[in-house]
Formats: structure tokens, C-alpha cells, sequence
């Protein structure tokens, strides 16, 4: 089942106030084919459960690992992933358009 | 983003009560503006015109980048009569992602034959809108003829904040609705709130082209200049 952006914050919501360390990624901007509107969350806790998408599955597994981070520090970052970028590239945002992507911590 | 923050947003959405969340991109400082509090913001032109599109985005104002968390509650279409016309209104509007309730007592009307894949409430208005009471982001649209059951409903309309009224009927039968409504107590600012004739004037002719009509004026509405909200 595809989960909606209400569930998507529901289980940040829930996850957080369970104890555990959660981080919350929103697309903030698109470019050309992006896969995933601009809005689009994704919900990641300390251990790496995550639910929702910002891409197709393309760079969830970088931004998964960016939100380790972010749990860690408590720092919010913007990532940029598209064809340009050798190292997104490697990532793999294959369908040739570019996202950004904003990744804060929920802080209870 | 602090837990109460997405707690009042969750409430909010569970409530149907639109919110904008305001993310500073460069300090990440956020804060959550009510539909109710909007007017008054620093950045209500820019808050506004994201929540009228329904859509999150990046504004920069004055230099500052800012990301607008859009949370607006689906928008949904009650109609009361299950006709012809509301027959032809609900594939019509699942394309459009509007829901659409379906209110008629008529039980031999009401039927899921008739009208599958629509909420379906084989009730009287008063009963079917305790379940689901009109709120801002609801169109509101009389269709059985009969007073009995379309008044009702009209007049918890007028007195909710529907974004859309609309009432079918000629000039003639929505002149005596108006004497009706009067004698109830409903004052010009707010019948005139009722579209009726219903439905943009495309000169429609079959049921099709009504629901066709009405849902443009819906559409309008919800897209339009922004509504005033009460």
C-alpha cells in the first residue's frame, strides 16, 4: 500500500514520541522529470526505518544515510540530488531531473 | 521540527482545518500559521496564493528563502438528491479528486447501483450531516427539487463556510426557495451566497453537461479568488 503524506507525518509524529530519534525529509524543489512532487516526505528514524519516498527509490538510501546525521547532530541540511552532480549521479536519480531535498531532525 | 509543532499540524489535518507550515531555509527556523490567523501573517500574500493552489513550495521573500508546507484538507462535494444528474457528478468529480457524499432518504433513489464508489447516505440531511458536518473546504449542492430534503441541507450550508452553494431549480423555484429561506430567518448576504441558477452558463442541456456546468463553478470556487472564510 502506497502510504499518504498523513500517514507519512502520523508515524513521525508517533515514532518520536515512542523515544526514538526520527528525521523528517520534504522535497522542497524540483527540476525537469523529478519523480516526486515537491511536498513529498519521508520519515526516518536512528535505526533506518523509513516510510514515504522523495524520489522513486532512487535516493532514498542516500537521504536515509544523511538522516543518520541529522538524528546525530540535530542539524537540518539541504541535499541536492540530479544528473549533474557526479556523486548524485552515482546515486542514481536516473530519470534525468533534479531534486532538493531538506532533511531536519524532530525534536521532542 | 519541535514534536508540538507536528502534533498541532497532524490535529489540524485530522481536524480539516488547513495550515500552512513556514520553514526558513536558511536558519531553519519553522512556525505553523492557521487558516484562521493567515490574514494577519507577514507573509500572508505569499501564504495565501500557496494555500489557494493547494500545493507545498519555495517562496523567497525579501531575500529569505522560504519553504510553505501546504496541509489543505481534500476538498468534497455534498450533494443532496441521488438523480440523474448527481449520477453523472461523481466519476465525473473522482477525476477531478473531489469526493463526493451523497445524501437522498429515498431509499429506491439511494441505492449502490446507482451510485457506486460514492459515499452513499440513505438519510435525512440532518442526520447525514451530524456524520459529516460542513467545514471550508466542502461544495454543497441541492439537487432533489423537494424542499423537504434539499432545505435542510441549504440551510446548514449558509450557516457553515462552504466554499460553493449551489442549488438546482429555475428562477421561479429558487424565487420561492428565497421566500423560504427569508421566512427562516436567512438574511441577502446570505442567500446570495447560492448559486442558482447552478452550474457556469455553457447553455447545458443533459444531465451530463449539468454536472459538467456545476463542477466548473466548483472548480472556480475552489480555485478562483480566495473565498472569504468565516
Amino acid at each position: 500500500m502506497i502510504s499518504t503524506d498523513t500517514d507519512i507525518l502520523a508515524t513521525a509524529e508517533a515514532w518520536a514520541k515512542a523515544g526514538r530519534g526520527v528525521a523528517l525529509a520534504t522535497v522542497v524543489e524540483t527540476w525537469g522529470s523529478a519523480p516526486r512532487p515537491v511536498g513529498s516526505h519521508l520519515v526516518i528514524d536512528g535505526e533506518g526505518n523509513f516510510l514515504g519516498s522523495v524520489s522513486g527509490g532512487c535516493v532514498e538510501g542516500a537521504v536515509v544515510a544523511e538522516a543518520g546525521d541529522v538524528i546525530a547532530d540535530g542539524k537540518p541540511r539541504t541535499l541536492e540530488f540530479g544528473v549533474a552532480d557526479e556523486t548524485a549521479w552515482q546515486v542514481g536519480l536516473s530519470c534525468g531531473g533534479r531534486i532538493k531535498v531538506y532533511v531536519e531532525p524532530v525534536r521532542a | 521540527m519541535d514534536l508540538s509543532l507536528l502534533s498541532t499540524l497532524n490535529a489540524e489535518r485530522a481536524a480539516r482545518r488547513a495550515t500552512v507550515l513556514v520553514t526558513d531555509l536558511g536558519s531553519g527556523e519553522q512556525r505553523l500559521v492557521k487558516e484562521a490567523d493567515l490574514a494577519g501573517d507577514v507573509l500572508a500574500e505569499a501564504l495565501d496564493k500557496q494555500l489557494r493552489s493547494g500545493k507545498s513550495g519555495t517562496v523567497e521573500v525579501d531575500g529569505k528563502a522560504y519553504f510553505l508546507t501546504v496541509q489543505a484538507p481534500p476538498p468534497r462535494i455534498v450533494v443532496t438528491g441521488a438523480v440523474h444528474i448527481s449520477q453523472a457528478l461523481a466519476p465525473m468529480a473522482k477525476l477531478l479528486d473531489l469526493d463526493v457524499t451523497v445524501i437522498d432518504p429515498r431509499t429506491a433513489f439511494a441505492t449502490p447501483e446507482r451510485f457506486p464508489e460514492v459515499t452513499l447516505l440513505a438519510e435525512w440531511p440532518e442526520e447525514a450531516l451530524r456524520k459529516a458536518p460542513f467545514d471550508g473546504y466542502t461544495a454543497f449542492v441541492a439537487l432533489t427539487h423537494d424542499p423537504k430534503i434539499d432545505d435542510p441541507a441549504l440551510q446548514a450550508a449558509l450557516r457553515s463556510n462552504c466554499f460553493y452553494i449551489g442549488a438546482l431549480g429555475s428562477r421561479k423555484t429558487h424565487g420561492k426557495r428565497l421566500e423560504r429561506l427569508a421566512a427562516a430567518g436567512f438574511g441577502e448576504a446570505d442567500t446570495q451566497r447560492i448559486h442558482a441558477p447552478i452550474g457556469l452558463d455553457i447553455g447545458a442541456v443533459s444531465p451530463a453537461e449539468i454536472a459538467l456546468a456545476i463542477l466548473g463553478e466548483i472548480v472556480q470556487g475552489l480555485r478562483g479568488p480566495r473565498r472569504k472564510s468565516t
